[in-house]
C-alpha cells in the first residue's frame, strides 16, 4: 500500500482521479439501478394489483353463475394481449374456487379446470397454504425465494361472499430481463461518461503533475550543483504551483549568484595566498641577492681578474640580475610614491602601443579620456593599462578596443580583443603567476592583479561569447576630488 | 285534428331529439307521423306519403340508401334475429347480407344479434322479432309461435350433424363413452347439435347425462366450443358440423387444434323461421328473397361466403329426429 502512495504524481494524480471518477460513476449507476429495480417492483405490484382487482370484479358474477366460458374469457384477456415489450405482463392468470381448485386458468393445458393446486407444485402448495390463512381483501404478493415466478393473490369476493381467489403469475425472468436492459442502458451511459471523463482526467492529471515532477527533479539537484532553470511557460498560472515556479526561479538565481561569489572568493583567497607566499620568497631571495650583486660589483671594480674569470663573473651577474628582475616582478610594491595620474599618462600609453597594434595590422579602437588628473599613482595605472593592452594585442585577430571612463567614484578601464576565447584551463587560473598562454613569462596578469588589489580595485575577465570579445575590466576606486 | 296543443309541443320536442335517438325510436316516430294520424285529411296524408316515397327513391338511387328512407317504404323495419346457429360473428359478411336484403326487399331490415338461443327465443315469443335464424331445437320448442320460412342447403342438402370433438393432441379418445368424468363443453342449452344430440347419445348409452361428466359448461356459441376444446379448457365438446366445417375454411388454425371423434346422425339444418304474426306479404317477400339468393350473382357470392348452397322452403318433417330426441328427455 505504501508503495502505491510512493508513486510519482505523474501516475498518482491520474490514478486517483480515475479512481474517483470510476467510483462516482459506479455508485451513481448503482443507486439508479437499485432505484430502477424498486420502481420496477412497485410498477409490477401496482399493475398486478389494478389488473387483479378489475379481473376479480368481473370474475365474481361469472363464477357466481358458474359461467366457465365467460370466466375463461376474462382470465385469458390479459394474457392474450401480451406484448413482448411489457415487462409487467402476467404469464398466467388462474381463478381458484373456494376449495383452492382451479376454476379456470388462462392456460388450461397447463392448469386444467378442477386441478387441486396444492398438488401442482411446491410453490402452488405454498400459495394454497397462504390463501387458506389469508383473510384480507387486499392484494397479497407472494415472493417465494428461489422461485422463477412472482405471484399475486387477489380475493374474488364481495362484501358478503368469498368465491375464491385470483392468482396472477409473473415471470421473474421477464422482470429481470427488463431490469437487465435498464442495467445495460445505465452501464452504457456510465461507460460513455467514463470514456469522456477518463481521458480528460488523465490529460489534466499529467499536465498538473508534469511541473511538479520537474520541480521535484530540479530540487533534487540542489546540493550537488546549481539546478537548471525551469521553462516558465511550463506552468504560467498564478496559483500555488505557479508561485512555486516563481519562487524556484528566484532561488535558482540566488543560488547561482552565491555560487559565483563563492568561486570568486576561493580564487581571490588562493591568489592572496600565492601573493603572500611569493612576497615572502621574494624577500628571502632579495637579501642574499643584493649581497651577491654587491660582492660581484666589488670584485669587478678591482679589475685584477683574468679575462676568463671576468667573463664568468659577468655571466653570474647577468643571471643574478635576471633573478632580481623576476623577483621584483613577483614582489609588486605599490607603496612607492608616485605622482597623480594625469590625462597625458593615458595618451602616452596610447601613443606607445598604437604602433605595436599597427604592426600586427589590428584596428585599434580607443574610447574616452581622463579629462582631469586623478588621485591614483600614475605609474601603476599606466602599467595596468600597458599590461592589458599588450596581452590584448598579442591575442587579437583583427581588433583591439580600449575604453577609459572616469566616474564619480571610480576609474574604469576596459580592454577587449577579438582573438580566440580563453581556454578553460587558463581561465580557471587566470591571475596566477606563470600561467600564461605560452608566449610571455606569465607574470603580466599576475602583476596587474596585484596592483589592482593593492589599489583596492577589482579586476574581472569576461570570456568571449556569442559575438562579444574577450574583455578585461578594471575598476579602481578614486578618492573624491578635493 | 286532435288540436291538443300540449301534445303537439311534446311531439315537437321528440322530433327535435330524433336525430340522436336510436333507430327503433326514429321509425316509431315516423310511423306515428305517417300512419297514426287518421284524422289527417286524405289530401294531406297522400302528400306526406308522396314526400316520403320521393325520399325513399332518392335514397335507393344513392349508393348508400338511408335507413330513414327504407323505414318510410314499409310500416316498420323487418326485425331479423340472428343466433350462433351459424357463424354470426362474421360482421363484414353480415353487413353485406344486410345491405343485400334491404336492396332486395326494398325496405328497412334490422338485424338483432344475440348470444344464446334463449334470448332470441324470448324475443320471438314476445313478438319483438319478425324472422329469425334459429336452431332446430328451439324451433320445435316454439313451433306454435313460428312458421318455417326456409332451410339452408349445406353441401347440397338441408341437413347437418353434431360433431364430438376433442383436442388435436388427444389421440386415444375414440368414443363418447371414454369421456366419463371429464370436463365437457356444450354450446347452448337450446342447441340441438351442441347439447341435445350429445345428451341423447349418452342416454342411448344408458348413462345419465347430468352425472356422466365431472363438469360441463356452456359457451353459448359453437365457435367458442371449438375454441374451448382447442385451448384445453374442456376435454371434449359437441358442435354443429356446419360451423366446424365453415370455420375450418375461414380459420383452419383453430379447427386444426381439434379432432373429430364421432359424427352424429343427420338432423334438419337450422331453420329460418317467421313469427306467426308476420303478414303473409312480408313472409312471401322474405321467402322469395332467400330462395332467390342462389339465383343472382350477388346472392350466390354471399352464399359462398356462408359456405351454403342456397335456401329451400323446407318441411317441418325435417325436424322429426330432433322431436324424437326431445321426447326421449320428456320435453316435446
Amino acid at each position: 500500500m505504501k508503495s502505491l502512495f510512493d508513486l510519482s504524481f505523474r501516475y498518482k494524480i491520474p490514478l486517483w482521479g480515475s479512481f474517483l471518477i470510476v467510483t462516482s460513476a459506479a455508485s451513481v449507476s448503482g443507486a439508479l439501478m437499485v432505484r430502477a429495480y424498486n420502481d420496477l417492483r412497485t410498477d409490477l405490484f401496482i399493475s398486478a394489483d389494478s389488473l387483479g382487482r378489475s379481473l376479480a370484479k368481473t370474475l365474481f358474477p361469472a363464477m357466481l353463475h358458474d359461467n366457465v366460458w365467460q370466466a375463461y374469457e376474462v382470465v385469458r384477456a390479459p394474457v392474450q394481449q401480451a406484448s413482448a415489450e411489457n415487462p409487467v405482463q402476467a404469464e398466467m392468470v388462474v381463478a381458484l374456487d373456494g376449495n383452492r381448485q382451479v376454476y379456470v386458468s388462462s392456460i388450461p393445458k397447463v392448469l386444467p379446470m378442477l386441478t387441486e393446486i396444492r398438488y401442482v407444485s411446491v410453490e402452488f402448495a405454498e400459495i394454497a397454504r397462504r390463501i387458506e390463512e389469508y383473510r384480507g381483501r387486499q392484494t397479497l404478493a407472494v415472493d417465494l425465494p428461489g422461485s422463477a415466478h412472482l405471484y399475486f393473490v387477489i380475493p374474488i369476493a364481495d362484501e358478503q361472499a368469498r368465491l375464491g381467489s385470483l392468482v396472477l403469475v409473473y415471470s421473474r425472468a421477464a422482470f429481470l430481463d427488463r431490469f437487465h436492459q435498464i442495467s445495460i442502458g445505465a452501464g452504457m451511459i456510465a461507460a460513455t461518461v467514463l470514456a469522456i471523463l477518463l481521458p480528460i482526467n488523465w490529460y489534466w492529471g499529467r499536465r498538473t503533475a508534469k511541473p511538479l515532477v520537474m520541480l521535484a527533479e530540479r530540487m533534487g539537484q540542489i546540493g550537488r550543483r546549481v539546478p537548471e532553470d525551469l521553462d516558465p511557460s511550463l506552468y504560467a498560472y498564478g496559483d500555488e504551483l505557479g508561485r512555486l515556479f516563481e519562487a524556484y526561479g528566484r532561488m535558482v538565481e540566488e543560488l547561482r549568484e552565491k555560487s559565483v561569489l563563492e568561486t570568486e572568493m576561493v580564487r581571490s583567497e588562493r591568489l592572496a595566498a600565492i601573493g603572500r607566499l611569493s612576497a615572502g620568497i621574494a624577500h628571502e631571495i632579495n637579501n642574499p641577492l643584493a649581497g651577491m650583486l654587491t660582492a660581484i660589483n666589488t670584485f669587478a671594480s678591482h679589475g685584477s681578474a683574468d679575462p676568463r674569470t671576468l667573463k664568468t663573473v659577468s655571466l653570474i651577474e647577468r643571471g643574478l640580475l635576471q633573478i632580481q628582475d623576476t623577483v621584483a616582478a613577483l614582489l609588486v610594491e605599490a607603496k612607492l610614491t608616485s605622482r597623480a595620474l594625469a590625462a597625458q599618462d593615458i595618451e602616452d600609453v596610447r601613443t606607445l602601443l598604437e604602433p605595436e597594434a599597427h604592426r600586427k595590422s589590428l584596428r585599434f579602437g580607443w574610447h574616452g579620456e581622463l579629462g582631469r588628473s586623478v588621485e591614483l599613482p600614475a605609474t601603476l595605472v599606466r602599467q595596468i593599462l600597458i599590461n592589458l593592452l599588450l596581452n590584448a594585442i598579442r591575442a587579437a585577430a583583427s581588433r583591439v578596443d580600449c575604453r577609459v571612463a572616469l566616474r564619480d567614484d571610480a576609474l574604469e578601464l576596459s580592454v577587449a580583443n577579438d582573438g580566440e576565447p580563453l581556454p578553460l584551463a587558463v581561465k580557471e587560473r587566470l591571475f596566477e603567476p606563470f600561467t600564461g598562454t605560452g608566449s610571455g613569462h606569465g607574470l603580466g596578469l599576475w602583476v596587474t592583479y596585484q596592483i589592482v588589489q593593492q589599489l583596492g580595485g577589482r579586476i574581472a575577465a569576461h570570456p568571449a561569447q556569442e559575438g562579444a570579445m574577450t574583455r578585461f575590466e578594471v575598476k579602481l576606486p578614486v578618492p573624491a576630488p578635493k | 285534428m286532435t288540436a291538443n296543443p300540449f301534445e303537439r309541443v311534446v311531439r315537437g320536442r321528440q322530433r327535435d331529439r330524433g336525430s340522436s335517438r336510436d333507430r327503433e325510436s326514429v321509425t316509431e316516430w315516423l310511423s306515428a307521423a305517417v300512419g297514426a294520424d287518421d284524422e289527417l285529411p286524405n289530401g294531406d296524408r297522400r302528400r306526406i306519403l308522396r314526400l316520403f316515397c320521393a325520399a325513399a327513391g332518392a335514397g335507393l338511387a344513392g349508393a348508400a340508401p338511408s335507413r330513414r328512407a327504407f323505414a318510410a317504404a314499409g310500416n316498420s323495419p323487418l326485425r331479423i334475429g340472428l343466433t350462433p346457429a351459424f357463424l354470426h360473428d362474421q360482421h363484414g359478411l353480415l353487413a353485406d347480407w344486410h345491405a343485400y336484403m334491404q336492396q332486395k326487399l326494398r325496405r328497412s331490415v334490422q338485424f338483432v344479434q344475440r348470444d344464446g338461443y334463449r334470448e332470441t327465443m324470448d324475443l320471438l315469443r314476445l313478438g319483438q322479432l319478425d324472422f329469425a335464424w334459429i336452431c332446430d331445437y328451439p324451433f320445435i320448442h316454439l313451433r306454435d309461435q313460428v312458421r318455417l320460412l326456409a332451410v339452408a342447403l349445406y353441401r347440397g342438402r338441408p341437413f347437418y350433424r353434431s360433431y364430438l370433438i376433442v383436442a388435436g393432441t388427444d389421440l386415444h379418445t375414440s368414443s363418447l363413452a371414454q369421456l366419463k368424468g371429464t370436463v365437457f363443453a356444450y354450446a347452448d342449452p337450446y342447441s340441438n347439435t351442441g347439447y341435445l344430440a350429445p345428451r341423447y347419445a349418452l342416454h342411448r348409452l344408458g348413462e345419465n347425462p347430468a352425472r356422466f361428466f365431472r363438469k360441463t359448461f356452456f359457451t353459448y356459441s359453437h365457435r367458442k366450443v371449438i375454441e374451448a376444446v382447442a385451448a384445453g379448457l374442456a376435454v371434449a365438446g359437441a358442435v354443429d358440423s356446419y360451423v366446424w366445417e365453415s370455420l375450418a375454411v375461414i380459420e383452419p388454425a383453430i379447427t386444426r387444434q381439434t379432432r373429430i371423434v364421432s359424427r352424429s346422425e343427420e338432423y334438419g339444418f337450422p331453420p329460418f323461421v317467421a313469427h306467426v304474426a308476420v303478414r303473409s306479404g312480408d313472409f312471401e317477400a322474405m321467402q322469395r328473397m332467400l330462395l332467390g339468393m342462389s339465383g343472382d350473382a350477388e346472392g350466390a357470392a354471399l352464399l359462398r361466403r356462408f359456405n351454403l348452397g342456397g335456401f329451400v322452403p323446407g318441411d317441418a318433417s325435417l325436424y322429426e329426429g330432433v322431436a324424437r330426441m326431445m321426447r326421449a328427455f320428456g320435453e316435446a
